[in-house]
């Protein structure tokens, strides 16, 4: 493995693994929030059980997070010094907030894990609201920072040197909003499916059913809903992507050939020598509706790209195509929820349901990972989109395989640590927190 | 606003020293601690640590971004000659935050345990030495940007005996900063108080060979340590008061109020940090060919330091009043319940 291989594939394992742990951060203090309300309000200790359950999984999954994204903090000089020499007072703007957030976040968390019977519930209560919104403040301002990449701004780039910065400028860069809106979107997508799947499981088992039961409501909300919106943001992302980075839609879509009347190309397996994708459906018209909202646009294609300036196409659209597939899967299932729910008959009785969620487990997270792919192997080969490349970002340093297994091996044992204790605070439900329940009415 | 981001990162790596240190720390008593007693020290410390451990680490973060941000060709030299033992160090983070909070929140308590608390001990130790080799790396130059042998260019550049004593020396005061602060969290029980009076002033000893171990390397090494701390009248004060304080505390520890003698500690770290980067204010990194790093002129520009002050400022506003809050907070209702 040479050492630019390694350094990027260290870098998209890190991130890869970092992600996880960020979305869960940001999301799973809003389902605590809500089964806190609910013991609050009602009285019902089991939302207080689930509450303190769930809460003992985001100390594991936060502490996880802080080291990994600290190990991202160091990652981007010990990997791409020459990038970080440039890019740093220009992008550096969210980071500066996003360490308040972060820390903000630290603090919260501290008062929400350790306060639980110490300060007025009240205020204990709105500690875990701030521990969510500080994460979800950290997330959109990474995503800002990475944003910046795929629409530099906030400099003007001659002869080599970067002059007149403006740090403000270069975060609120063209890509922003609608990465921020698509990432936030999927991150309660993908921890909202996974909670419930991993409780739908647990109740086709017939285990604590009153406790599971109740930690499946709160997740399916925020899952199911955000699934349903994430079209909508899909769309945006995409009309932004064809106007700012046409090669990384041509890409998505192994669109090679420029043309109107695009068609949206389904499935295939591209050919990059060839120029053309074998076995895929094509849907006429589709890609130029999608991409600029009239079927008969013209959509760029890689051939107007010069070839040392087009990203790996085969990935990329693979990666795309994932996403999508998986994100339909999410909004079917989500669908049929609601029609259970809107006819007033027990989701609890429908197995297939259940079963359904339990697939769906992985799904959301699945989906993150494959749009990450798409977002940063289809910017390729710059590292700032149009100013750098990534080759000419890397380390001088020889021998970054050796750093990468290194950081393998770390990560695939870390991941394997946390499901083995996830695994360990489901099965124990019943020993840890086994109070009478009251019946739960549907 | 390049002092006021100059102040910020100097603070934040004093209370990361503080903090993060005495967090570390509280895994080296744990080593350095009979098997009987392990069990409580461990129970002490993380009723001491628990909610504030993850606040604590945050200081480096904070500052690590003043660095990227406000100087980038400094973290960028820093990280491509230091990488190999940088990874090291991460490694000793990533082990010791996930050992912590694996220890805490495993549902079940078996012979996992002992895997998490002995990863937990030696990363608690490992980290802060290295830490300790990276500060001492950026002054000792040695870091070659012309050498192109792989182990002078990236090994040699921070494998040096000065550079190791500064690792051990900065284990010590992480140690004793640990030890002191447990003092004043078993105020009820006298036998316990004085069993950490007397670690404290063991790591407090090793602190100081460890101190007089740096000097002779230095010598040895030809890197000119004691003009720096002794070239100037500040460095000559700061030295004489942490060593007086360090001897009042050494004769008199078991009559002073627990909530002093962390004062003292805080304080000597301070002034030892002081005498540390005083000396060559503003480089913070020495380069062997005669160039230095200064913070003063390898900064990213008037813009990007301006926008970054204002961003410290902003988030002193928020963090520092909730940080005070949780501490205080947490001093006043003792006890752990999850």
């Amino acid at each position: 493995m040479n050492d630019f291989l390694a350094a990027r594939s260290q870098m998209a394992l890190s991130l890869g693994f970092h992600i996880i742990f960020s979305c869960i951060g940001m999301v799973m203090p809003f389902f605590m929030a809500v089964s806190h309300f609910y013991w609050l309000r009602t009285g019902d200790v089991v939302y207080r059980n689930v509450t303190k359950a769930w809460s003992k999984g985001v100390a594991i999954f936060f502490a996880t997070g802080a080291v990994s994204g600290t190990v991202l903090s160091f990652e981007l000089g010990l990997l791409w010094p020459e990038f970080m020499k440039h890019a740093g007072p220009i992008f550096g703007m969210p980071f500066s907030l996003e360490g308040t957030a972060f820390f903000i976040e630290a603090i919260a968390l501290g008062f929400y894990l350790y306060g639980w019977d110490k300060f007025n519930k009240w205020f204990h209560w709105f500690t875990g609201i701030i521990v969510g919104i500080s994460g979800l403040a950290s997330g959109i301002l990474v995503v800002a920072a990475n944003a910046w990449m795929n629409s530099p701004a906030g400099f003007e780039y001659r002869d080599g040197a970067y002059l007149d910065i403006d740090p403000v400028k270069a975060m609120f860069n063209d890509a922003w909003f609608s990465q921020a809106l698509h990432m936030t979107i999927a991150a309660f997508v993908a921890t909202g499916f996974a909670v419930a799947g991993i409780h739908a499981l647990m109740i086709l088992k017939r285990k604590d059913i009153d406790f599971h039961t109740r930690a499946f409501r709160i997740a399916v909300i925020f899952g199911t809903v955000a699934a349903l919106l994430q079209p909508l943001s899909g769309d945006i992302s995409a009309k932004d992507v064809a106007r700012r980075q046409p090669a990384k839609l041509a890409a998505m879509e192994a669109h090679f050939e420029t043309k109107s009347r695009a068609p949206l190309i389904i499935g295939g397996i591209p050919d990059e020598q060839q120029q053309k994708v074998d076995y895929a459906v094509a849907l006429p018209g589709m890609l130029s509706f999608l991409a600029h909202g009239n079927m008969d646009a013209e959509v760029t294609g890689l051939d107007k790209i010069p070839e040392q300036d087009r990203p790996p196409v085969a990935v990329t659209h693979y990666a795309f195509q994932v996403m999508v597939g998986l994100g339909v899967f999410m909004v079917l299932v989500s669908v049929l929820y609601y029609i259970i729910i809107f006819r007033k008959k027990s989701w609890r009785d429908k197995k297939w349901l259940l079963q359904l969620f339990v697939l769906a487990t992985p799904m959301g997270f699945i989906a993150v990972e494959a749009g990450w792919t798409v977002t940063e192997v289809g910017r390729q080969p710059w590292i700032i989109y149009g100013v750098m490349r990534t080759r000419d970002a890397v380390t001088p340093m020889p021998g970054i395989a050796w750093s990468f297994y290194l950081f393998t091996a770390v990560y695939v044992s870390l991941s394997l640590i946390v499901v083995f204790m996830l695994y360990r605070q489901v099965t124990m439900v019943g020993k840890l927190y086994n109070t009478p329940a009251m019946p739960v009415v549907n | 606003m390049i002092y006021v981001v100059i102040a910020y990162l100097w603070a934040s790596l004093l209370l990361y020293i503080l903090l993060g240190g005495a967090d570390f720390g509280a895994g080296i008593v744990e080593l350095f601690t009979s098997r009987r007693n392990r069990k409580k020290t461990r129970r002490t410390a993380y009723e001491a640590i628990g909610p504030i451990w993850e606040a604590n680490h945050m200081w480096l973060i904070i500052a690590i971004v003043i660095l990227f941000v406000g100087f980038p060709v400094i973290y960028a030299t820093v990280s491509t000659y230091l990488h190999i033992l940088l990874v090291l160090m991460l490694m000793g983070i990533i082990a010791r935050g996930t050992a912590l909070t694996f220890r805490n929140y495993d549902a079940v308590v078996d012979d996992m345990q002992r895997l998490y608390s002995r990863i937990f001990i030696y990363s608690s130790f490992v980290t802060p030495f290295f830490l300790g080799i990276i500060a001492a790396s950026a002054v000792s130059a040695r870091i070659d940007t012309a050498e192109s042998s792989f182990a002078h260019a990236y090994i040699f550049s921070w494998l040096n005996l000065f550079s190791i004593g500064v690792g051990l020396f900065t284990v010590a005061i992480c140690g004793y900063l640990a030890a002191v602060y447990l003092i004043g969290e078993v105020k009820d029980d006298r036998e316990e108080m004085r069993r950490y009076v007397i670690k404290s002033k063991n790591f407090s000893a090793a602190a100081f060979c460890c101190g007089a171990l740096v000097f002779l390397a230095a010598w040895l090494e030809g890197i000119p340590l004691f003009e720096w701390i002794f070239g100037s009248m500040y460095g000559i004060v700061a030295i004489i008061a942490a060593t007086i304080s360090f001897l009042v505390f050494y004769t008199r520890a078991q009559n002073i109020n627990p909530g002093i003698l962390r004062m003292i500690a805080a304080f000597q770290v301070l002034l030892i940090l002081f005498a540390a980067t005083y000396a060559h204010f503003p480089d913070i990194v020495l380069i062997k060919d005669g160039r230095h790093l200064s913070l003063l002129e390898h900064h990213g520009g008037i813009k990007a330091i301006e926008n970054l002050g204002r961003a410290l400022l902003l988030g002193s506003i928020f963090i520092l009043p909730a940080l005070f809050y949780l501490i205080l907070s947490f001093q006043r209702k003792k006890g752990i319940s999850h």
